[in-house]
């Protein structure tokens, strides 16, 4: 049933698996506004995947779908093989999905340190009780996961502000800690809502290379939703095009680039 | 001849050093750096087994004896072994500025034909590679950080830790070898080249012979009475030769921990938690860091003021005494001591100077209010004069002998002499052999008799005893009606305001002298948001009438105190402008010590300059900038030229009649 052909490799030599997610022909409503109309495409095992469109065009809901803040009228979404009932948020994180999203959503009194280890919760599995007296397992537990993040804020370069509050912290670092704490949770799929949107040059050209090293280091799988078509060009191996809730294109950069939906979308014919 | 080539108990290298420390207090830390918010720490034994390692490594990659190793990187152990490692199989190590463009990199490797280079991470790989495409010099690149660097083509690429694997695993076979390149190593042979960053034309590799680096390390180690027990922080630049000093000769003399920070960026926490005993920074350090206290002071409640005004004041009046073991008033002594306990010890140790022993500065002058602030605090803050040249020690300040506006006196095993024009010449045991390939440079610099020219002038005070430096000997120069033009000192002068960053004065054959001015965009934009003034960049801030006015009483204030003088009081400045650009080595404006370049100033902001002298009241200019990427870009402006009020001299019509 599920297309588990073999998987290809890229121009730079990174190998992609087969499907590890799969979405068939969701549809999802708010009343009477149709957000995404009877869309489809897949994610392959390590490749970083775009989804991209105009304003309102339904990214950031398709994104929610995948993430279980939205359950879609229609349609069915496959993960790892197995159709994937009705979730909850934490469920879906449970099995291996994290996400940042477009408007941070820190904790912005706590330190970057403490932002960055309640990703690691999905870990933490000691009880109330020793986690109270921090006993045994639950200072075990805070000591091996500590290590953990203390690679992802190393990785990120984020060690000058690691005690720092993150209501201090600049934009583009906050988005910064957003993307380590979506690590810390050792996702296999990581998603990104607008990783770079208020960015400026340099700091663009800093998530651009934090995003490709997260894939190349740790083999995550990323879905990302980006506004910038230069960097989404740059950065993705596929890309799904959206407009008014529909997919009006999917390939590979080049191929979407020529794409003459995906022109006028973004030159902006009139819509019937 | 063959005794003078081997050194005290035959420890005439650094790898024989190595051997020893290893041998005589191998559990004790050697290095330590934090990673992963920990610090991780090796001791002398560990080391010498790390260096031995890679040492080996190098041997299977066919490293020759005098063959030119590149180091790349910031301050991390694993660089400092790096050299070590170099050295212990007759190669010589040379450390590059990690920050340095492309084009820098390529004339410097170039010109010492490195055939390995031992570098950091992605970013220096690609440099190598940049540069490798051109010049095909190197034979290996050594990475430590193998991040992004997986796809790369690794026929000429290792990692840092596989060479140490294969070192390992060769050992049987070229342990022998080892140790007889190591063996052979003796007083004479080069310990290591630094290049000079030159604030004019390209810059020289001067070569250091291990009697060069351990005697000056030997003698300054004991001016200061260094033990094993010291902590320092190597955040310097590896490159430049302090840090070589400090880090690798002393270190290695006196056994000493080298402790790394984390990342540049945290390097003032690092300092807090290492609390070192022993400490060098610019003097511009030293003034951020006063900056930043008197800022946050600001934010402080009432009561938190008052105490420390109050102290502080009392401090200034007593501390040096205090800590130059002068006679002071029991009271006064009592009120030092609260005041430590209220003020000057939390700050102390909030700065990471809790522990400081013995602190130096050097490379500028610093400014008198901030070197006093430190000393007044309790915290052994010297100067010291030197040079690459020197294998760093000129001059240094006896403890009991500071003072802020000279340098010292001669350096243990150093003789001065200041020739007629004011030039300042040294010779002694850490006199440099010879810049590399540069037989011409070397014959001008250092005379027969092992006389070596500054390039500063400078004299002896008779108050002290202690050399006091003017300017550079070639940038003192004389004004259209032949008076002293001095413009560093000026510059000086002006740099000591928090909300000055860089000046350069000009005035050399003109009737008059004149200023550009570099504003501090910390300390200006602090009084901005005081002030409700908004402004969208530096730029901007650099332009507002207000700054300028500020800028103007600053000047007008360094007039007033010139004209006090009268050997200097013809350099007082006329007329200024604030540029609209910080000056940056990546424009090659300033060398990457920090050094303004004078000649390429001139040149490159001249319808700037010739503004200051035509009389007109604002210019128009658009300027290129270099981003730290190598792309160019370019930036306009309109700049007002201030008039600053000037202190007639009249003596001078006086002694002209």
């Amino acid at each position: 049933m599920l297309d588990q052909t073999e998987g290809y490799t890229t121009e730079d030599g990174r190998k992609i698996g087969g499907v590890v997610m799969e979405m068939k022909n969701i549809t999802l409503r708010f009343g009477g506004v149709v957000a995404i109309q009877d869309i489809s495409f897949d994610v392959r095992e390590g490749e970083i995947r775009a989804i991209i469109g105009p304003n309102g065009a339904g990214k950031s809901s398709m994104l929610n779908v995948i993430s279980g803040f939205y359950n879609p009228q229609e349609g069915e979404v496959w993960y790892k093989g197995e159709k994937r009932p009705q979730m909850k948020p934490y469920q879906v994180a449970q099995q291996g999905i994290a996400r940042t999203f477009q408007n941070i959503a820190l904790f912005e009194g706590m330190s970057v340190l403490d932002n960055v280890m309640t990703g690691r919760i999905r870990q933490m599995k000691s009880g109330l009780f020793s986690q109270s007296f921090w006993k045994g397992k639950a200072e075990r537990e805070e000591v091996e996961n500590r290590a953990f993040v203390e690679r992802i804020i190393d990785f990120l370069e984020i060690q000058h502000i690691r005690k720092t509050p993150v209501g201090r912290l600049p934009y583009g670092l906050k988005k910064r800690v957003e993307l380590a704490r979506a690590l810390a949770a050792e996702p296999s799929i990581l998603l990104l809502d607008e990783p770079m949107a208020g960015m400026n040059v340099e700091e663009k050209e800093d998530m651009s290379r934090f995003v490709l090293d997260v894939n190349d280091e740790f083999g995550t799988t990323i879905v990302l939703i980006e506004h910038d078509m230069g960097v989404v060009m740059d950065l993705s191996d596929r890309v799904v095009v959206m407009d008014y809730g529909k997919k009006i294109g999917d390939g590979t950069p080049d191929e979407v680039r020529s794409n003459q939906a995906v022109i006028d979308a973004y030159l902006g014919v009139a819509h019937d | 001849m063959a005794q003078s080539s081997r050194g005290a108990d035959g420890l005439s290298s650094i790898p024989a050093l190595l051997q020893r420390n290893a041998a005589q207090f191998g559990a004790k830390p050697a290095y330590r750096e934090k990673e992963y918010g920990i610090w991780q720490s090796w001791t002398w034994a560990e080391a010498e087994q790390e260096i031995e390692a890679l040492a080996l490594g190098l041997l299977t990659l066919g490293v020759n004896k005098g063959d030119f190793v590149a180091v790349i990187g910031r301050n991390r152990p694993y660089f400092y072994w790096s050299m070590v490692a170099a050295q212990s199989v007759g190669a010589i190590p040379v450390p590059v500025y990690q920050d340095s463009a492309s084009d820098e990199m390529a004339y410097v490797l170039d010109h010492c034909g490195a055939r390995f280079a031992i570098v950091e991470d992605q970013e220096q790989v690609d440099k190598i590679i940049d540069i490798q495409d051109e010049l095909h010099l190197f034979e290996h690149i050594i990475y430590v950080d193998p991040r992004g660097l997986r796809k790369y083509d690794h026929h000429k690429l290792h990692q840092y830790s596989h060479v140490q694997e294969q070192g390992r695993a060769a050992r049987e076979e070229f342990i022998g070898d080892l140790k007889a390149r190591r063996d052979a190593l003796d007083y004479d042979s080069t310990c290591v080249m630094l290049y000079t960053s030159g604030t004019t034309g390209k810059p020289k590799g001067v070569v250091l012979s291990n009697r060069n680096i351990i005697e000056a390390s030997k003698s300054s180690s004991e001016f200061d009475h260094l033990t094993r027990n010291e902590e320092v922080l190597a955040y310097l630049p590896m490159a430049w030769v302090g840090d070589f000093i400090f880090s690798i000769g002393q270190a290695y003399w006196c056994g000493f921990c080298v402790n790394c920070p984390e990342s540049p960026d945290t390097m003032q926490v690092d300092l807090r938690e290492i609390g070192p005993t022993y400490y060098f920074a610019p003097p511009r350090v030293f003034e951020t860091q006063l900056t930043n206290v008197m800022i946050r002071m600001e934010d402080a409640s009432r009561m938190k003021q008052w105490l420390f005004h109050t102290f502080m004041e009392h401090a200034r009046k007593v501390g040096p005494a205090i800590l130059d073991g002068k006679s002071v008033s029991g009271w006064d002594r009592l009120k030092y001591r609260l005041g430590g306990l209220l003020v000057y010890g939390p700050l102390k140790d909030t700065l990471g100077f809790g522990r400081v022993r013995v602190g130096y500065t050097a490379g500028e002058a610093i400014g008198p209010e901030i070197f006093d602030f430190y000393r007044s605090l309790g915290i052994n803050l010297k100067q010291l004069y030197g040079q690459t040249e020197a294998s760093v020690f000129i001059t240094l300040q006896p403890d009991g002998e500071v003072y802020s506006d000279t340098v010292g006196v001669a350096a243990p095993g150093v003789e001065l002499k200041i020739a007629e024009s004011g030039e300042v010449f040294y010779r002694g045991d850490g006199v440099f052999e010879e810049y590399y390939k540069n037989a011409e440079s070397t014959a001008s610099t250092k005379d027969a008799e092992g006389w070596v020219a500054t390039g500063d002038a400078g004299f002896i005070d008779d108050k002290t005893g202690h050399l006091k430096i003017i300017d550079r000997a070639k940038d003192v120069g004389k004004m259209a009606d032949g008076s002293l033009f001095a413009p560093k000192y000026v510059e000086n002068k002006l740099k000591f305001y928090p909300n000055i960053l860089e000046a350069v004065v000009f005035g050399n054959g003109r009737e008059q002298c004149t200023a550009f001015i570099n504003i501090d965009l910390n300390a200006v934009g602090n009084w901005a948001e005081r002030n409700n003034i908004g402004y969208a960049s530096y730029q901007e801030l650099a332009g507002h009438p207000r700054v300028l006015e500020t800028v103007k009483e600053h000047v007008e204030e360094v007039n007033r105190s010139l004209a006090e003088d009268p050997m200097l009081a013809h350099c007082q400045v006329h007329r200024f402008l604030v540029l609209h650009k910080e000056l940056d080595a990546d424009d090659g404006e300033m060398t990457r010590t920090r050094k303004v370049r004078r000649g390429v100033i001139s040149e490159k902001f001249e319808e700037l300059l010739a503004a200051l002298y035509d009389g007109s009241t604002e210019k128009f200019t658009t300027t290129e900038v270099t981003y730290e990427d190598g792309r160019k870009g370019s930036i306009s402006a309109t700049l007002k030229i201030v008039d600053a009020e000037v202190v007639p001299v009249a003596q001078e019509k006086v002694a002209a009649e």
